[in-house]
């Protein structure tokens, strides 16, 4: 169970005018501007669940995976996952995770990806039966066969992200996280993305906590979503709720697109 | 350290992709570290005595610092490129895994090419201890290896620094360079013939001296003082305050935004 309680985080960012003489006049003197990442964030996911983490860019989305995957600290508030704080027990809680960025590759990108795999197994100290087992059964699943050996570098993007998620599960973890899982895939590579995400789930009971701006992810995968805009929660309910919230604004949910109710929320809010 | 070694077979297989590029700079770190060691002949050649210090003295000082130095820069190669490593996001990465975060740092940048200088600093101590003109009884010899020992942690320490630095500014700061590769150069002779002021910065502030000069002068036969050969052990506590800043920087990390 995850259970998050008035998290904030702030972040000091510098700021300075565009030109050589501001750049020169900020050598000397800086002016710094503190942005709340997160602010007051509370939140309980339980076991098995699959939640929908969706903001505009800049939001706190990233921020809140951060936290709960132990890579940051927060300035407040306490985070209580499986009985563990993430940044205080960091070893023992990601052996427990495993985190996807769509953006970055775990992959050692000159290597075939299985090398990588057999160097996760050595990091995470899985047992060469138990690896064995959920190798085989990712490969299979993921269709993974043909291009394990394929160097990380020289796959497509689908391609590397069927690695990357393979490779974030080896482990067998409680917890997965995905931060924009099916960014700049086509069609085909989406679909087997949540056909998998949806399986896994099912059959292992993996909590899943996803972020996307992709909302027929949303629609596909969670019953839960989570709006978060300028680091704070703002709604927390299925997409049915969402759909209402939006009707009781003026608007006929049933004729919008996913993308259009949320937008229309992001506009309510007054986030984007 | 099994870990290690899986790390740095991946690296390898790694390097191998690019056969050329790595023959290439193998071929001209050669070409530098050759280049290096005939300078520090010729140097030796002309200058037969400095303060009192015999030719062989002095370079058997230089090669065991040089030897800690690229002992240690060979090892701790990751905190040199750590700038990039938390400019990249690549330190996100490496707080996910369950293992020690110095080793996941260490480990996740090993350059082969510097295997040419180890091959150097090895070469010159060889010559050093040959031409030292000194008996070598057991006292002598743990002396040696506690000068080598006690120079790879401070520099590994001072590498540590370096990247615990990075963590406020973001970018590594030049001034380091002085307290490694200044050291490796100015390190070649006892740290004594550049007076007291440097004397007492290279023992208080960053404890230089403790591996070098005291044990050093055991080892040379100048001082009957058998217990300046624990002073290496001594520096190493250089290690406890290294750890705490290393320790603040990680909690104050701000990873990038994606």
């Amino acid at each position: 169970m995850i259970e998050v309680k008035h998290i904030s985080k702030t972040f000091r960012v510098s700021r300075r005018s565009a030109g050589f003489s501001e750049a020169f006049k900020a050598l000397f003197h800086r002016q710094y501007e503190c942005i709340k990442a997160l602010d007051d964030i509370s939140f309980t996911i339980e076991d098995g669940e699959m939640v929908g983490y969706i903001g505009p860019n800049g939001a706190g989305k990233s921020s809140t995976i951060k936290v709960l995957s132990g890579i940051l600290t927060p300035d407040q508030g306490q985070c209580n996952i499986d009985g563990r704080v993430p940044w205080k027990n960091r070893i023992e809680h990601v052996r427990d995770i495993g985190v996807v960025f769509g953006q970055r590759s775990q992959l050692w990108w000159d290597v075939p990806v299985i090398d990588s795999f057999e160097l996760l197994r050595d990091i995470y100290r899985i047992a060469a039966r138990t690896y064995k087992d959920n190798l085989e059964e990712l490969v299979t699943l993921l269709n993974l066969e043909d291009i394990i050996r394929t160097p990380a570098r020289q796959l497509s993007l689908g391609q590397r992200m069927r690695c990357e998620i393979a490779a974030s599960l080896l482990h067998s973890p409680k917890i997965l996280f995905l931060d924009e899982p099916t960014i700049g895939l086509d069609a085909v590579s989406k679909l087997a993305v949540r056909e998998f995400i949806l399986q896994r789930n099912k059959t292992h009971k993996t909590t899943v906590i996803l972020t996307t701006h992709d909302m027929q992810d949303i629609e596909s995968l969670t019953k839960r979503i989570i709006l978060i805009g300028k680091g704070k929660i703002l709604m927390d309910g299925s997409l049915e709720e969402i759909r209402k919230q939006v009707e009781t604004s003026g608007q006929n949910a049933d004729e919008l697109s996913i993308d259009e109710i949320v937008a229309s929320l992001y506009h309510k809010y007054q986030i984007s | 350290m099994s870990l290690y070694m899986k790390f740095m077979g991946i690296h390898l297989k790694g390097a191998m992709q690019y056969k050329i590029s790595y023959l290439l700079t193998m071929l001209g770190q050669f070409l530098v570290s050759f280049n290096v060691f005939l300078g520090i002949l010729f140097m030796f050649d002309r200058f037969h005595e400095v303060k009192s210090y015999r030719f062989s003295e002095v370079l058997l000082c230089y090669s065991i610092v040089l030897f800690s130095f690229s002992f240690a820069e060979m090892f701790m190669r990751g905190f040199d490129a750590f700038a990039s490593t938390i400019g990249n996001g690549e330190f996100d990465r490496i707080l996910l895994r369950p293992r020690n975060i110095i080793l996941l740092v260490v480990s996740s940048k090993i350059d082969f090419t510097r295997f040419g200088r180890m091959i150097q600093a090895v070469i010159i101590l060889i010559y050093g201890i040959r031409k030292s003109e000194l008996v070598w009884g057991p006292a002598r010899i743990l002396t040696l290896l506690l000068m080598i020992a006690g120079g790879v942690v401070i520099f590994g320490c001072l590498f540590l620094v370096y990247a615990s630095i990075c963590f406020f500014t973001l970018e590594g700061l030049e001034f380091m360079n002085i307290l490694t590769d200044g050291a490796r150069e100015y390190g070649r002779y006892p740290f004594d013939v550049y007076g007291k002021a440097v004397m007492r910065f290279c023992t208080y502030l960053v404890p230089y001296t403790l591996f070098q000069y005291y044990p050093f002068q055991y080892l040379i036969g100048r001082t009957d003082r058998l217990y300046y050969l624990l002073y290496p052990l001594i520096g190493c506590l250089f290690m406890i305050p290294c750890l705490v800043l290393w320790r603040f920087g990680v909690r104050h990390y701000q990873s990038t935004g994606s």
